[in-house]
């Protein structure tokens, strides 16, 4: 029973991030018991500290959180979108087998985002570029990738946008003429372009109209059925972790106040910070 | 300055102080032992303005020695007004012979064209270059332009080109086409027309580009790789003139200008001067060999 | 025969942080065993522990103590103790659970939700379809449902299509809560079938129900529960 232990696809060990100067008393003065992340002596911003957690193949994690509780501090740190103050991560594939990636080279960490990893921004505008068609911003991971063929760069830009139902008659359009649920779609086809390992989705569905939601959230189900990619879901929305996640993490104050199964954290969950965020669904 | 003159009685050799010198010649070194990167320097006050080819006039005062033989062309043609006024200049400054022949000359400035005529070993061709930076059409911030170089992360331009096949059919670019130098870094070649891009490749001459007012150096050493970026299947073409001859000479292997006559009539003649000075004199210019030449279809040439 | 299920001194309570730690005692010091093969049902008013008992097997619940040893393919484990994925893994393969209610999930349509776990395996669309209509014929739901969305079907019909969903591809131990709910008599006598059907398929169950008819039909073994102790 006991190998699935080690077959995890991504490891996070002690992840931090600390805004301003701290000392050594820092976090252990912030957090959910003092319901601050900021700390009393140097005014320093303690983001997310000792975040552990581990990620595994084809597994769908969520995490779970209010306004400044880190959440989206992680995905970006993982997604190199931000520096780390301290943690390692390790990620399962060669050539990065027993290396902590938070301390590759600025090109090992573009390899890994075009060819291991996709991400997923709340606002289309970070993750795809407006002055390119929905297509040339699908052919851009796939020119990272070292397709240098237009013909096929095109029919997979095209299946791509098959896929996440964009109507494939826009795939020379600009996104910034598409309503914001298919430059989700878009974001997403582009985001799954290189079929990487481990996708991240940070707040994908928020500010979205209730029925394109439901339509984006049904997409990611599917594409996860069938793909089996492993995926990080951020979100604030309780019935969006429920229907896509196995596990959850919660957190508050920068630190995970509970982790576990998503029914599990849904309908018995143990911290008082966890009973709060349930009871307050509506 | 290192001379302690107190009063300039006359102009240094080539205008520019010594030092200065010095420093461009080391940027220049710099420049061709690392093929299309862009190298900065000092880029010092000209007595023209920026944007007239003060790069250009850098590079060239900088190297130019008593025995040089100087000459220099403004879009394919001797005669134009900035042509010569910078002839000049350089043949006051420093003494040296100036010549309207490409064979002859030891130092070429140009400004968007490459000779007709084959350039050989002995010669180095000067560039005046507006924009080097290549991929300023699709990064505007300069730290993240370098980031790109440094890291050989060109797919921005390389979506670019392609956003301009889905649009028009074809990629659109005419002058200053990218090009791939040495396997590494993108480079912008100045703006020649694409029907003088294959002539960068395998040159037995140096080129040197110089930016006055973004003051930049870069440079192509002879026999460098220089390969314009194209997709496996969509492919650089240089311009096809479609078998027509030169006005004047019956030529129909050179780029041509479209001009019109005093009479109102429209004729197409060769764009680079001298070669044409030389193909009505019935002499016989060797002309730069390229595979996209020989490519061109059989009327057309 | 060793059993398949063997629970012994399971305790479960809840603190309700937000009502300043209150503690609610939902399971006391409960013990049984479920021999392969047969039907238990559970049976006790409303917050005397079946549901309860039924979520601390399936780990929506953590238990505060005692075993449930499980016969899993791989040997016997303790459920309690088994780690996140440990259970993840016994629910894709081994042990299923229907809820009271279908959990209705936008824009898939009845069929779609019934041919889901077969897809999930790996099965052929064409297949898992055949077989989810298949059963849905028996259960009585009727065709132009078929395509539709459970969210606007009655009761009666979201249940045909809770229950189809949890014998498509029967496990080896199946929770199952109120299967007969909101269903008339000639349907609940197909599900009574097809559910005892199911043990030719190596599938044992643990059922609560209020229903007398499905209790005399269906069921081997009653437990009866009241304020989380078991009583006969």
């Amino acid at each position: 029973m006991n190998h699935y232990s080690e077959n995890w696809l991504l490891k996070v060990e002690g992840l931090t991030k600390i805004y301003g100067k701290s000392n050594v008393r820092s976090i252990e003065n912030t957090g959910p018991l003092f319901d601050s992340n900021i700390c009393p002596e140097t005014g320093a911003i303690i983001a997310c500290a000792d975040i552990n957690f581990e990620l595994f193949p084809g597994e769908v994690l969520g995490i779970v959180g209010e306004s400044g509780s880190g959440k989206s501090t992680i995905v970006k740190m993982l997604y190199f979108d931000m520096e780390h103050s301290a943690g390692c991560v390790s990620f399962h594939r060669a050539p990065y087998i027993g290396k902590n990636i938070l301390n590759e080279s600025n090109q090992s960490k573009r390899a890994i985002r075009n060819h291991l990893m996709g991400m997923v921004y709340q606002n289309p505008r970070d993750g795809l570029n407006f002055k390119f068609t929905s297509g040339g911003n699908i052919a851009e991971k796939l020119i990272m990738a070292g397709n240098y063929h237009v013909g096929t760069i095109r029919e997979k830009a095209t299946h791509l946008l098959e896929k996440t139902e964009v109507p494939v008659l826009r795939l020379d359009d600009l996104p910034a003429h598409f309503s914001g649920g298919m430059q989700q779609r878009v974001q997403i086809s582009k985001a799954i372009a290189n079929h990487p390992p481990l996708l991240f989705l940070d707040e994908v569905t928020t500010g979205l109209d209730v029925s394109v939601q439901a339509k984006v959230l049904d997409l990611i189900r599917e594409l996860q059925q069938e793909l089996g990619i492993a995926m990080m879901v951020v979100s604030h929305d309780l019935s969006v972790i429920r229907m896509l996640t196995d596990r959850t993490l919660v957190m508050k104050n920068g630190r995970i106040v509970e982790q576990g199964l998503t029914d599990q954290i849904l309908q018995d969950p143990q911290h008082p910070y966890t009973q709060l965020l349930v009871s307050s669904i509506l | 300055m290192i001379e302690q003159n107190k009063f300039a009685t006359q102009y240094r050799f080539a205008f520019i102080d010594e030092a200065t010198k010095r420093e461009i010649r080391r940027k220049l070194l710099k420049a061709i032992a690392i093929p299309g990167y862009q190298v900065p320097y000092s880029s010092p006050e000209m007595p023209i303005a920026r944007g007239w080819g003060t790069g250009g006039l850098h590079v060239t005062l900088a190297i130019i020695g008593p025995n040089d033989i100087f000459k220099i062309i403004d879009q394919g043609s001797d005669a134009s007004v900035n042509a010569c006024n910078l002839r000049n200049f350089v043949h006051t400054m420093t003494g040296v012979e100036t010549t309207l022949d490409t064979q002859k000359a030891t130092i070429i400035q140009t400004r968007h064209r490459i000779t007709e005529e084959v350039l050989k070993a002995n010669q180095i061709f000067v560039y005046q270059v507006p924009q080097p930076e290549p991929l300023r059409s699709v990064e505007r911030y300069e730290n993240k332009t370098r980031q790109m170089h440094g890291e050989a992360d060109y797919a921005k331009m390389w979506v670019s080109l392609y956003e301009q096949y889905v649009r028009h059919g074809d990629i659109m670019l005419g002058a200053g086409y990218p090009v791939k130098v040495n396997d590494r870094y993108i480079m912008a070649p100045s703006p020649i027309p694409r029907w003088d891009i294959p002539n960068l490749h395998n040159s037995e001459a140096i080129h040197l580009f110089g930016a006055g007012r973004e003051k930049r150096l870069y440079a192509v050493p002879p026999y460098t790789k220089v390969a314009p970026l194209e997709f496996e299947d969509v492919k650089f073409h240089i311009e096809d003139f479609k078998g027509k001859p030169c006005f004047r000479t019956g030529y129909k292997k050179a780029f041509l200008d479209e001009l019109y006559y005093d009479d109102g009539s429209k004729h197409y003649v060769i764009n680079d001067s001298n070669f044409l000075d030389k193909l009505v004199n019935k002499e016989t210019p060797i002309q730069h060999e390229n595979a996209y030449l020989n490519k061109l279809p059989h009327e057309s040439l | 025969m060793q059993p398949l299920l063997a629970i012994k001194n399971l305790h479960k309570s809840f603190t309700m942080h937000i009502l300043q730690g209150k503690k609610i005692e939902a399971l006391i010091d409960v013990n049984f065993t479920v021999a392969p093969g047969e039907i238990i049902g559970l049976t006790g008013k409303s917050g005397s522990g079946k549901s309860s008992l039924m979520k601390c097997i399936y780990r929506t619940y953590l238990s505060d103590g005692g075993t449930i040893n499980y016969h899993s393919n791989d040997g016997v484990v303790d459920l309690i103790a088994l780690n996140d994925y440990e259970i993840l893994h016994l629910r894709k393969t081994e042990i299923s659970y229907c809820s009271q209610f279908l959990s209705v999930i936008p824009r898939v349509t009845a069929l779609q939700v019934v041919a889901q776990p077969l897809l999930k395996k790996g099965l052929p669309a064409d297949m898992a379809n055949e077989k989810a209509m298949f059963i849905l014929k028996a259960l009585g739901l009727s065709e132009a449902l078929w395509s539709g969305l459970p969210v606007t079907f009655s009761g009666g019909e979201q249940q045909r299509i809770n229950v189809a969903r949890a014998i498509i591809d029967p496990p080896k131990l199946l929770l199952i809560d109120e299967p007969t709910a909101s269903l008339d008599a000639a349907t609940k006598a197909v599900v009574i079938d097809m559910l005892i059907g199911l043990k030719s398929q190596g599938t044992t169950i643990v059922c609560i129900s209020h229903d007398e008819y499905t209790l005399q039909h269906l069921v081997n073994r009653c437990i009866h529960l009241e304020k989380g102790i078991i009583v006969n």
